[in-house]
């Protein structure tokens, strides 16, 4: 079939296989009956109809033969489903985030990253965690999928992956405007390399070379934690205002239920990452921007000044 | 055959009653007009909702912004569904052949309470102004036909009348439902037992129970939306406490069982055209009341199939795969049966004949795609990708949709006097056909490669089976127009016919004038023979 990559896609494939192996028997032969009847039977060829009498036994066969199949595929549904639900005690654990319109990934020693990297050959168990609305955790290639329900405690999955690469995850689970672009995508990785990268000191702080351009660092922190889903570059308005030409301006907000004018300044861009709800700029809506609190930190804000204000030249 | 019309055979076409012109038909409570009525209006919502679809495909053609943008695409394919399932396919053919045949195919005058009747096409129009007030108040609605919480809380566009519209919707289809279940207890001919009904009013019957008994649910989880959403009680929105889970059941409780409400009374006129086009008794005829029966019960038992990877228990899942394979049994045992008509029987290659057997065909492609929705291994893989928009497609487009087309063709001399062109509905039915298998197959393959559903743009290893498929909706809308242009030009320019059974029938309709009187009967005939007699 489709390409497959965990130790869940062997059972699934074979209950595809069992049931769409049945159902093409079924398809085809069935409508090769009804074509022949066409042509043997048509009133051109058989002019009088031969009335037949209702047969139980046949009724009866008919019943329990598709019975006995269905039955089949039940079972095999189950043998390549059950796994899934049963998630190891070991393997490594993984907070996945899910907010309107992307994915990160949170490990253990607090890591974060937009792409889940995970070892090959190991139980990967992933804590699902939806901050808004309905999103759903799907990766084709692993052949597992598990709704993403705000609310909803110990809502977990798990996989193993077989093969190392790196295979698209979707969110499956219509959460509005930018739905289709909720992907990420997970790396699979030799156990060793895994690790390496894993324990990587440099990782924990945000690396900056000297010589770094801050506005490029910027724009590289609002692609990967999703801003663009929400914010445009173009002027354009999406779900919130857009980035291009405000900094530096002054804006109506709305701020308790009173209108008053703010300076777009650093002040204010840290306030809408941290505490989006405090201000709410006029024309959009409040609750549609979750707080950045603790994901991102001061020092990312800077960066995303920079760009912000490279946006007006 | 040929009576001559005297002042007491005037039909029910031309017949003047208190109001002239176009009151004498919405305020009309002949069961013939009311169902008259509910044809045009789903005509003009058909057209329009397919149009959203093919605006949809072209906009899938390729990747990235081809005619519109997500928020629009968001929208159309919400409204889209919304027009299809409430407006068309849920009313269907119980609304249109339902109130037209009913009350003719038992012997009887008028359905049990006509106005009612009457007044369930009135809430109909109802429920679809408030549903379409969207489109003008606060932009359409974006969260899909499911309205699933908590998105439908959230989402800034304008959900609140599309839900109100549809809870009115609900009632339309309950009062429709009360009518045929006294109706078919009350009024059936002297001597027409039980077992001597014919199929179609069989499975309107099954039907009209379950719209009674299920509607309701959708009734008050749509109110629950509406007061969530302007009064904040919290029953779903976990923001307020709610569970949106909960929502999903009581989501799923209406609308599994709602697949058959669309689609058992297409399998009774099915069941109604293959014998006549065989000339053949009908195949197990009480195996084919029975299955439907049992489809109508065991319906209620099987909504968990939509909600495998919701985050509901194990035990609770492996229940419902159960289920829906035993659910899958009385379907499979109608095909047998039909296809078993077709054996030795002297077969008339007439439109509707056709729309029956390529009905028999897609039917067969939507229901052995539903066993890998119904295994929970292939469910979870499948499960709201392209797939699933191909199945349901090929049940509710291909079953209730074909067998519409299959009981337009074969009841449409009866109903207006006047014979359609064959040519032209053969030709339309063989483009359409085709356009629907390349429209709708290419989407199966989509989603088993893991293309997810309700997207508005796609990744590149997508685009192939989306040129083909978006290829097939330009094909299969050419087929309908060709289809609709035809109908609507001969149901006022057709040949005219007064010949009161043109394909050999043997239930009621074919005994009365072409078209029926108002009262559709002189006499009310005296059943002594089961349907299907054929010698
Ligand atoms: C789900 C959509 C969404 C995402 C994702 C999002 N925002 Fe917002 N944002 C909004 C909305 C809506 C507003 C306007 C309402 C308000 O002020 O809270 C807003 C307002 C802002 C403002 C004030 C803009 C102005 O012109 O007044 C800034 C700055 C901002 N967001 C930065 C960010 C950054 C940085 C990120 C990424 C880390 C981000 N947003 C992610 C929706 C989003
Ligand atoms: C006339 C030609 C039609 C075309 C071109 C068409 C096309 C489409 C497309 C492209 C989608 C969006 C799929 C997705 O990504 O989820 C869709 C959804 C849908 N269609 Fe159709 N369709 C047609 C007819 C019908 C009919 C006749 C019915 C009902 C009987 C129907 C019912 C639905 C429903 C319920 C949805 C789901 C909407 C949602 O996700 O909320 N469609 N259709
Ligand atoms: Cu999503
Ligand atoms: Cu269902």
């Amino acid at each position: 079939m489709i390409l497959g990559a965990s130790t869940f896609v062997e059972g699934v494939d074979f209950a595809f296989m069992f049931i769409l192996g049945i159902a093409f028997f079924f398809l085809i032969s069935i409508t090769a009956v009804m074509i022949f009847f066409i042509y043997r039977y048509n009133k051109k060829r058989n002019p009088k109809a031969t009335q037949v009498k209702d047969s139980t036994t046949l009724e009866i066969t008919w019943t329990v033969i598709p019975l006995i199949l269905v039955m089949g595929m039940f079972y095999y549904g189950y043998v390549g489903w059950i796994p899934m639900k049963k998630p190891p005690e070991e393997g490594v654990t993984i907070t996945s985030h899910a907010r309107m319109w992307s994915f990160s990934f949170e490990y253990e020693n607090g890591r974060v990253s937009d792409k889940l990297y995970v070892p090959v050959d190991t139980a990967v168990i992933i804590n699902l965690n939806a901050m808004d609305v309905l999103h759903a955790f799907y990766i084709p290639a692993f052949r597992i999928k598990e709704d993403m329900v705000p609310g909803l405690a110990n809502n977990r999955t798990w996989f193993e992956a077989t093969k190392t690469g790196s295979y698209s995850v979707f969110c499956a689970e219509y959460c509005g405007l930018q739905h289709s672009y909720m992907l990420s995508e997970v790396v699979v990785m030799e156990q060793d390399e895994f690790w390496e990268w894993y324990h990587d000191p440099d990782a924990m702080t945000l690396e900056v070379p000297d010589d770094a351009d801050p506005a490029i660092l910027g724009r590289q922190i609002i692609s990967s934690k999703g801003c663009t889903a929400c914010h445009s570059l173009d002027g354009s308005s999406l779900v919130g205002p857009t980035f291009a030409g405000r900094y530096g301006e002054t804006i109506t907000v709305i701020t308790d239920g009173q209108e008053r004018e703010v300076l777009y300044d650093e002040e204010y861009v840290k306030r809408s990452i941290y505490d989006p709800d405090y201000d709410i700029t006029e024309g959009f809506r409040p609750g549609q921007m979750l707080s950045y609190e603790g994901e991102i930190s001061e020092e990312e804000i800077e960066f995303i000044v920079a760009f912000l204000e490279s946006l007006n030249e | 055959m040929s009576e001559t019309t005297s002042s007491k055979h005037v039909s029910f076409l031309q017949y003047k009653g208190k109001y002239k012109g176009i009151l004498g038909w919405i305020l009309s409570t002949d069961h013939k007009r009311v169902g008259l009525l509910y044809l045009y209006t789903m005509l003009v919502f058909f057209s329009l909702a397919a149009i959203l679809g093919l605006l949809m495909k072209l906009q899938l053609i390729a990747p990235g912004y081809t005619i519109m943008g997500p928020q629009t695409y968001n929208a159309m394919f919400t409204v889209h569904g919304i027009i299809m399932i409430f407006i068309i396919v849920v009313p269907g053919l119980p609304a249109v052949f339902g109130n037209f045949f009913l009350p003719i195919m038992i012997g009887a005058k008028d359905v049990a309470f006509p106005r009612l009747n009457l007044a369930s096409w009135w809430i109909y129009v109802i429920g679809i102004l408030v549903v379409l007030t969207s489109q003008f108040v606060g932009g359409w609605p974006d969260t899909g036909w499911t309205f699933y919480a908590p998105y439908s809380f959230q989402t800034p566009a304008n959900v609140l009348p599309a839900l109100f519209g549809a809870f009115i919707l609900g009632f339309s289809s309950i009062l429709t439902g009360i009518n045929f279940v006294v109706t078919v207890h009350r009024m059936r001919a002297p001597g027409m037992s039980w077992f001597k009904m014919p199929l179609f009013p069989w499975t309107l019957y099954a039907t009209a129970w379950v719209q009674i008994l299920a509607t309701p649910v959708i009734g008050i989880t749509l109110l629950l939306t509406v007061m969530e959403r302007v009064l904040g009680v919290g029953v779903f929105d976990p923001a307020l406490g709610g569970d949106p889970i909960l929502y999903q059941h009581l989501f799923w409780i209406y609308s599994h069982p709602a697949v058959y409400i669309m689609i058992l009374p297409g399998m009774g006129a099915i069941s109604e055209i293959l014998p006549v086009f065989s000339q053949k008794r009908i195949y197990g005829y009480k195996a084919i009341v029975l299955s439907s029966l049992a489809i109508a019960f065991v319906g209620y038992f099987v909504w968990g199939h939509h909600m495998f990877t919701s985050g509901m228990s194990g035990r609770a899942l492996y229940a419902f795969s159960f289920l829906t394979f035993i659910v899958a049994i009385p379907s499979a045992i109608k095909v047998f049966n039909w296809v078993s008509t077709m054996y030795k029987g002297s077969l008339n290659l007439q439109t509707p004949f056709y729309w029956a057997t390529s009905f028999i065909f897609v039917f067969m492609i939507g229901g052995l795609t539903g066993l890998v929705l119904g295994s929970l291994a292939t469910n979870v893989h499948v499960h709201d990708t392209h797939f699933v928009v191909a199945h349901f497609h090929f049940i509710v487009f291909g079953g209730t949709g074909f067998s519409f087309m299959a009981a337009l063709h074969y009841w449409f001399p009866k109903m207006f006097g006047r014979m359609y062109d064959a040519n032209w509905a053969n030709t339309g039915w063989a483009v359409f056909f085709s356009g629907f298998l390349t429209l709708y197959l290419p989407m199966f393959y989509l989603g088993i490669q893991g293309m997810p559903r309700r997207y508005y743009d796609y990744l590149p290893e997508f685009h192939g089976g989306n040129i083909i498929s978006s290829l097939g909706a330009i094909l299969m809308i050419a087929g309908a127009m060709i289809i609709i242009v035809n109908l609507v030009r001969s149901s006022r320019h057709g040949q005219k016919t007064s010949d009161k059974n043109p394909w050999g029938g043997r239930t009621l309709e074919w005994e009365t004038d072409t078209p029926p009187t108002l009262e559709n009967w002189d006499e009310i005939p005296n059943v002594t023979e089961e349907p299907y007699e054929y010698k």
